[in-house]
């Protein structure tokens, strides 16, 4: 690695992005782009130990956007393909960048596996709630009753919730960012590439073409303060423009608390290191229209890692029985010899 | 009951030894009767005494069938030989059955004349009920063609170990060795090799178990047994003569016998030693490959790394991914397992990354018969993708051919930068045979070079012989690019929609695999190098088709076999020895999918010989379609090959 301090101009390479104007991956895009020297400098990573790896979907053209090694695979798969490369190579930090339909609908079950398994991953899922590269389809995450091209009446599905869904699958990391918030996407993103095993990071993204506005009821300028929750770890969570008002739990139910009204309340403070899924789980699955909507850091807590624990067993099996020579091997156990003459030894 | 050897003549043959070449032993019983252990021990004991061996192991597909039924029954048929052998052989001529199932199952396939061991405890009336025989087998003349020795195998086994207090059950589980002590005093065996291996086969569980003592009870149980079967045989003079057969004059060297998917591990770790990268194995449970994947598990000391995938195409997708990080990025499977990898087979075709994928082929289609053999997945590794993707396909003709084949498969794929198939079978699987232990240095090389120069390098810019791109892995500072599966600018690798490019790059991809037909071994032909028939076979059919073949030259006939271990891309000279013979079989255990190809590449009218039953081809089906090719004195006229066999298998199922 070269001493030189990396810029945001070496991430970025000489490809036309071809995103549709507009687009919120293009601000996921440029705080990557932003962050990325950040993050090679702190954790002292070459440019060239990273990689990129996506499925297919409108975010899945991510790699050929960063000036990093970069692989496009096919749809829902990007994380299989992410782990065999972490395995073969635990030194390379390795993105994944998959979206609500490669990442929850073709590609679900592999997104379980990785999180439980805690590989090396960080993995960005970008959320538009629609199927963009199709051209405008319900995804997973559509809310019921979205009306799109195959779902002219509605959909009559219930939607995942991303983060339920990872706390479920004993996730290491889980985060969820606002494309256009951009400070917090670049926390965000650090912290993911600090964190040991797989980084989960819901990142809200709007398509203006097939599902413009689709988080505007809490993203939007005018009404984001007093309808999103900023999760800080040790404290309680207290949001509104004039930081009036609190998400508490009383008798194990989410109600929110008017500071105002009552002073005097216990409020819950939120603990990102908690082992225990109750408090997120409940935060992940807040009813957006009742509730401000959680985002920022939900989980982060140290369990072991997927590939040092594969490689412990190598140690281990290499003390036990030797560092493994092929000769010794083949020649060990049932063997008998054949000479010239045929005189069976037995 | 006219062959009883007390009745025939035994005390003026007593010490009478017969000389054979050969024997085919089948030992069939009830799945939770041992039958697996006892034919590998008197395989491997077959072996280690100098005999060429070759196996066919055939079991049910459930666990655990209801015991006593017909779909319980459990198999294991060994040939062993003073000459070279390439097949399990035909037709057993000793059957060994522990309960009247598994004489109702295996009867028909038995030689006339044909020798049965059966247990005479067994053949009560719940015996027979569970077997669905209206009579006795013993007694209703449908043994009669053949010589029966019944011995209360299951009393004699209680009484041979009911010094050491076992239960029942677990005594009476000693009755495998009590058969297997029996089987080695007619075959003039001496006991020590018998005994070690008891010892050996306990060892490594009383090595893992918590309290080791206890086997020692069940060793000495097993001892017992064993030399009490080979004591009852040499008293009452089970045959009149015993059978010696001598020891097979194989190559000098220092053998260990294989299956063909422990050959196959060994060839992958072989890979792994020669290239000096390591080895990622990623694989989802399926029979007949998972014990691919329980051998390489056992390799952690030697740096191999296997995943229990989530599933078949997370299996892939690992592989590929390892690929491109510089490891040797392996997935092995199953037919089915195939259909689920082949999109990402596809897109290891368009970002050529040398990943190998091998296929232990079993009946189809879908579930299919899981535990039986087939060679119907063929076209489905030739063509088995959406557009035009050629790969690499190679197949073992044996179980310890799988070794070498699985190194060849890596020397290909690294050389030319693409997926391979390697197209096993599950009777190569599970089969077995001695393998001559490689020198590491006569195994060939397998050179790796990764780009490390950002001037020169284009990612596929193609090395001018071999067209494969460069291995460049991330890493390597300079070399920052991306691959996918978008179409590829020839040499830059940037996406491109071009029409003429991708005509380009689509002949590119064809061209590389049709090269590699320069660097890998002619077809050789065994027998007359032109004449009336050539025998063309590829994979498991390979010792069936030489043996059968030799017999019809034995017997006057003009006919030569060759067999294929190359199907993609075939072998340079195979057109021109194709045109050498003035008819062309090719015997498949599928419907015709060798024979379709080579029509359409050489347009030669092959013929074909289709057997898709499960079970292995045999050499008399082969010599008889011989016969009705070519012609021969001997020839039987009954030409439906295929109705024989589905009768076969008719008589099992009922």
């Amino acid at each position: 690695m070269s001493n030189i301090a990396l810029t945001r101009q070496d991430f970025t390479p000489d490809t036309e992005v071809r995103w549709c104007p507009g687009c919120g991956d293009y601000a996921v895009l440029a705080q990557m782009q932003r962050v990325m020297p950040k993050i090679c400098e702190e954790m002292e990573i070459p440019r060239e130990n990273i990689v990129f790896v996506s499925g297919i979907g409108c975010s899945s053209r991510f790699p050929y956007y960063m000036n990093t090694f970069g692989f496009h695979t096919i749809h829902g798969r990007a994380t299989t393909v992410a782990t065999g490369l972490q395995l073969a190579r635990p030194e390379l930090q390795v993105w994944v960048v998959t979206g609500d339909g490669d990442g929850l609908s073709i590609g679900t079950n592999h997104l379980v596996h990785c999180l439980r398994r805690n590989v090396n991953l960080k993995i960005l899922l970008f959320n538009n709630r629609i199927y963009g590269l199709t051209k405008g389809q319900y995804s997973p995450t559509s809310q019921q009753g979205k009306r799109t091209k195959s779902s002219p009446m509605g959909t009559i599905e219930q939607p995942i919730n991303p983060l339920s869904l990872a706390i479920t699958s004993e996730a290491t990391f889980i985060a969820r960012a606002v494309a256009t918030d951009t400070r917090r996407l670049q926390d965000i993103l650090l912290r993911a590439a600090r964190h040991r095993g797989t980084a989960f990071v819901e990142i809200l993204q709007n398509c203006n073409v097939f599902n413009d506005g689709a988080f505007d009821s809490f993203t939007a300028a005018s009404v984001r303060d007093d309808r999103s929750l900023y999760l800080e770890h040790g404290k309680p969570l207290i949001f509104g423009k004039n930081r009036d008002r609190a998400v508490s739990l009383r008798r194990g139910t989410p109600e929110i608390v008017n500071l105002a009204e009552h002073p005097d309340e216990r409020l819950m403070v939120f603990n990102e290191a908690s082992q225990k899924p109750g408090i997120i789980q409940i935060l992940a699955q807040l009813n957006e229209q009742d509730f401000p909507v959680p985002l920022g850091v939900f989980r982060s807590i140290e369990r072991p890692v997927y590939d040092e624990l594969l490689r412990e067993q190598v140690e281990t099996a290499k003390q036990h029985l030797g560092v493994g020579d092929f000769g010794r091997y083949v020649n060990t156990g049932d063997t008998w010899t054949v000479t010239p003459d045929n005189k069976n030894p037995n | 009951m006219s062959n009883n050897p007390h009745e025939s003549g035994a005390e003026q043959q007593r010490s009478l030894t017969q000389d054979l070449d050969s024997v085919i032993i089948r030992f069939a019983g009830d799945s939770g009767d041992g039958i697996q252990v006892t034919g590998s021990l008197f395989t491997q004991d077959s072996a280690a005494f100098g005999h060429d061996v070759s196996t066919l192991p055939d079991y049910p597909a459930e666990i655990r069938a209801p015991a006593g039924t017909r779909a319980g029954v459990s198999s294991f048929q060994l040939n062993f030989s003073s000459g070279e052998i390439h097949t399990p052989g035909d037709r057993p001529e000793v059957l060994v059955a522990l309960n009247p199932a598994a004489v109702a199952v295996h009867k028909h396939e038995l030689a006339p004349g044909g020798i049965i061991i059966l247990n005479e405890d067994a053949f009560d009336k719940i015996g027979l009920a569970k077997a669905k025989l209206q009579n006795d087998p013993r007694e209703d003349g449908t043994l009669s063609e053949f010589q029966v020795f019944p011995v209360p195998i299951s009393t004699l086994t209680l009484e041979a170990v009911r010094e050491l207090g076992l239960g029942k059950k677990q005594a009476s589980l000693c009755k495998n060795m009590f058969t297997l002590g029996m089987v080695a005093w007619i075959y003039d065996r001496p006991m020590d090799g018998l005994l070690k291996q008891i010892d050996a086969m306990f060892d490594k569980k009383k090595r893992s178990a918590t309290e080791p003592e206890k086997y020692d009870v069940l060793i000495e149980a097993n001892k017992l047994a064993l030399r009490a079967g080979f004591n009852y045989a040499d008293t009452i003079e089970l045959f009149a003569s015993r059978c010696r057969i001598g020891r097979s004059a194989l190559p000098a060297g220092t053998y260990r016998r294989v299956t063909g998917n422990e050959a196959t591990a060994l060839g992958f770790l072989a890979a792994a030693t020669v290239s000096g990268r390591p080895l990622i194995y990623a694989s989802y449970p399926i029979t007949p490959a998972s014990d691919i994947l329980h051998e390489l598990s056992r390799f952690r000391h030697f740096g191999i790394l296997t995943v229990q995938a989530e599933d078949e195409i997370a299996a892939i997708g690992m592989a590929i991914g390892a690929a491109y990080g510089g490891s040797l990025g392996l997935t092995g499977t199953s037919g089915p397992g195939v259909a689920l990898k082949s999109e990402a087979i596809g897109l290891a075709v368009m970002t050529e990354l040398p990943v190998v994928i091998i296929n232990v082929q079993r009946g189809g289609p879908s579930t299919g018969l899981p535990t039986k053999t087939e060679q119907s997945d063929l076209l489905q590794a030739m063509y088995g993708r959406n557009g035009e993707s050629p790969v690499v396909v190679l197949a073992p003709q044996s179980p310890a051919d799988c070794f070498p084949i699985a190194l060849e498969a890596w020397r290909l794929a690294i050389r030319y930068m693409t997926p391979v198939f390697v197209l096993s079978d599950g009777y190569i699987a599970n089969g077995s045979e001695p393998w001559r232990i490689p020198e590491l240095s006569d195994l060939p090389a397998i050179d790796v070079t990764f780009p490390t120069d950002p001037d020169t390098f284009k990612p596929y810019g193609r090395n001018p012989d071999t067209l494969a791109r460069p291995w460049a892995i991330p890493g390597t500072p300079g070399l920052e690019h991306r691959i996918g599966g978008i179409e590829k600018q020839d040499v830059t690798g940037d996406v491109s929609y071009d029409s003429a490019n991708h005509q380009r790059m689509v002949d590119l991809r064809r061209d590389k695999i049709r090269r590699i037909a320069d660097d890998i071994a002619p077809i050789e032909v065994d027998g007359p190098e032109n004449g009336e028939l050539l025998v063309l076979g590829w994979g498991s059919t390979y010792g069936a088709i030489h043996h059968a073949t030799r017999n019809a030259r034995a017997r006057g006939l003009s006919v030569a076999a060759a067999h294929l271990r190359y199907l993609n891309p075939l072998p340079a000279n195979l057109g021109d020895v194709l045109h050498r013979y003035r008819r062309v079989l090719i015997p498949e255990l599928n419907s015709g999918q060798l024979r379709m190809i080579v029509r359409a590449e050489f347009l030669v009218d092959a013929v074909g010989l289709q057997k898709i039953s499960g079970q292995p081809l045999h050499m008399r089906e082969i010599e008889q379609r011989i016969a009705e090719l070519v012609g021969a004195p001997n020839a039987q006229s009954d030409n439906d090959t295929n109705r024989q066999d589905y009768t076969d298998v008719e008589h099992r199922t009922h």
